[in-house]
């Protein structure tokens, strides 16, 4: 990615001298459908999604909607679910995304560099299958999968293992795992376009040195690939914050509330509870949560130039 | 793996002008046989990886052909098609599929239009403007979508957007213009501008440039971005969830949400059958792309501005 900055920016003094006089706004006008469209629906919204925080609006549509300024917020960290919520999605995000996808998929590609061709075409093929289909498919499949009488506790029973209710006794896990079957061909993908960047002979002299498998990995591959850890680190958080359809189609956020992150809660409030000034409220910490990660992510991105 | 394709080369090389690591036959024999060990582990992990991520997907294909589908991944006894011709109706799979087809393909022939338009002028002019223009729009592609639904809804409602297929396209549209005109202007700054000046000396008007020259240079990249934008909003399930609310409108990755509530706990055979139907296209597409999109990574281009 890097190599291709460099080559690009040469040519374009030129072209605007020769071609592009100084006054001729117009030529920006091409701009204007995707400008337009951009900031009616997802400008309006995150701008609505603001004032609504700080009201009372109810989805009945009765007329008499009140400024009632931070009350919202006050409520939800006074609010036992919105707390639950908050750490479940902590859990949800850490397990998954940074412990699984993230680990996993490192690990994948080491391994795969190592790796007979046949094997890593097979693992590669599957794993990414598992990214290619559609989330609330893979939803239903890993409901499949964790139910009682699913494949997980048939695979547990022919290992002599203590089978028990997944989606009961351990929901978060059960949908954390859930996020990492899906989510880790990303990573896989990343890490290995990072992994074949490095230089071999950067490898091969470490080897040389006489450094093993594990000191090289630490020593030296890690900090090379560090910039790919860190966008596909911010990539994946964001990902799984904003995870609905899988979460929805594996527990509807239950039993209980125990796997009940903030994106259902946000649902459960504003739609099912009609709070929509409330779910609003807890849409806009979320917003807040993802923009943070989002500025983050464009720091990292603007080192690279 | 740097130590199996030391070996490797080792070999390759033995008869060739002899180096320092090269010139000992001895320790190369012995970490030659190393070096398939490393392999034969890489392998094994792989391998147990894999099965854990194929279970889900074998109890698909197998439940969509066994008539008595349970929960647990079997192979059938007699596989039959059986599934496939009980969901092959109008109702349940060629209306939703056909919302789908129309809502998904109106969006991404906008989506495409709209980022190719965009991402003209951001590639080829200068301006102060277009650096912060690119970091809004990759800000934007990193928002947490789903935080943004309900005050989408609300603004529906008011607009009486709310349940109609174009207003619903038109938000899918504007979700993934940010990452379409990142990825369109990335490819169209792989297009050399030689090639547009001679146009331009030849008396070609911008417009005529783009159709004439640009477009065709760029067919590559804009299948990419269409297919990509179509498999993305193919598979998304919050959205439409929200925002279409009669059961004759819904695609297909709402409506197998309500054939599961329905008919799912008990005929999970068609529920995997229609899964399969709803799944290939977007596989298909992803195959078809796959080598070119080397998954989604353009994203981490860097920020040229």
């Amino acid at each position: 990615m890097a190599a291709a900055t460099r080559t690009e920016p040469a040519p374009r003094p030129r072209l605007r001298v020769r071609t592009a006089p100084r006054r001729r706004p117009l030529r920006w006008l091409p701009l204007a459908p995707a400008t337009v469209l951009m900031v009616l629906f997802l400008g309006g919204p995150i701008a609505y999604c603001c004032y609504m925080a700080f009201t009372d609006m109810q989805l009945t549509g009765s007329p008499d909607t009140h400024f009632v300024g931070l009350d919202n917020f006050t409520q939800a960290l006074g609010d036992a679910d919105f707390r639950n919520a908050v750490v479940l999605t902590l859990v949800f995000t850490l397990l998954s995304s940074i412990v699984g996808q993230n680990t996993l998929g490192l690990a994948l590609a080491v391994l795969m560099r190592r790796a007979s061709r046949p094997v890593r075409t097979l693992t590669g093929g599957v794993v990414v299958a598992a990214w290619v289909v559609p989330e609330i498919v893979a939803g239903f499949l890993l409901y499949a999968f964790f139910r009682r009488e699913g494949t997980l506790n048939a695979v547990l029973d022919w290992l002599r293992l203590p089978s028990q209710n997944w989606l009961y006794t351990l929901p978060i896990l059960a949908v954390s795992f859930a996020n990492v079957w899906r989510g880790t061909a990303f990573s896989m993908l990343v890490y290995s376009a990072a992994l074949a960047e490095i230089p071999q002979e950067i490898t091969e002299a470490a080897e040389v040195d006489g450094a093993g498998g594990l000191r090289r990995l630490w020593h030296v591959t890690l900090p090379m690939i560090r910039r790919s850890i860190g966008t596909n680190l911010m990539l994946n958080t964001l990902q799984t914050l904003s995870v609905f359809g899988l979460i929805w189609a594996m527990t509807r956020g239950g039993p209980g509330h125990r796997s009940e992150t903030l994106p259902v809660y946000m649902y459960d409030q504003a739609f099912l509870k009609a709070l929509i000034g409330y779910g609003t409220a807890v849409a806009l910490l979320l917003l807040l949560v993802g923009a943070l990660f989002s500025v983050v992510f464009l720091r990292l991105m603007r080192e690279e130039v | 793996m740097r130590r199996h394709k030391g070996a490797n080369r080792a070999d390759r090389h033995r008869g060739a002008a002899p180096t320092g690591r090269h010139r000992r036959p001895r320790p190369v024999g012995r970490r030659r046989s190393r070096a398939d060990r490393h392999r034969l582990a890489a392998d094994a992990a792989l391998l147990t990886v894999t099965a854990a991520f194929v279970l889900p997907l074998l109890w698909l294909v197998f439940a969509s052909l066994d008539d008595r589908a349970t929960l647990r991944v079997a192979a059938p006894h007699s596989p039959t098609l059986d599934n496939f011709s009980a969901v092959w109706t109008d109702e349940i799979t060629f209306t939703p599929m056909l919302n789908s087809l129309l809502l998904c393909g109106g969006a991404s022939a906008v989506t495409v239009v709209c980022a190719a338009l965009a991402a003209y002028p951001l590639s080829r002019f200068r301006s102060r403007l277009v650096r912060p223009y690119l970091l809004t729009i990759l800000f934007t592609t990193c928002l947490p979508i789903t935080a943004v639904m309900v005050p989408v809804y609300g603004l529906f409602v008011q607009t009486e957007l709310i349940d109609t297929l174009y207003g619903t396209a038109l938000f899918l549209a504007a979700a993934q213009l940010p990452f379409a005109v990142w990825l369109m202007k990335n490819f169209m700054d792989g297009v050399p501008v030689s090639l547009e000046e001679a146009a331009w000396t030849d008396g070609a008007s911008w417009w005529q440039t783009l159709v004439r020259v640009i477009l065709p240079l760029m067919g590559p990249g804009f299948a990419v971005v269409t297919v990509y934008s179509f498999i993305m909003m193919w598979g998304n399930f919050f959205v439409p969830f929200m925002l279409l609310l009669s059961p004759d409108q819904l695609p297909a990755s709402v409506s197998i949400f309500t054939f599961f509530g329905n008919y799912g706990s008990i005929a999970y055979g068609q529920l995997a059958a229609f899964s399969v139907l709803y799944s290939t296209p977007v596989v298909l597409l992803y195959v078809m792309i796959a080598r070119r999109l080397g998954g989604g990574f353009a994203l981490t281009g860097a920020v040229k501005g």
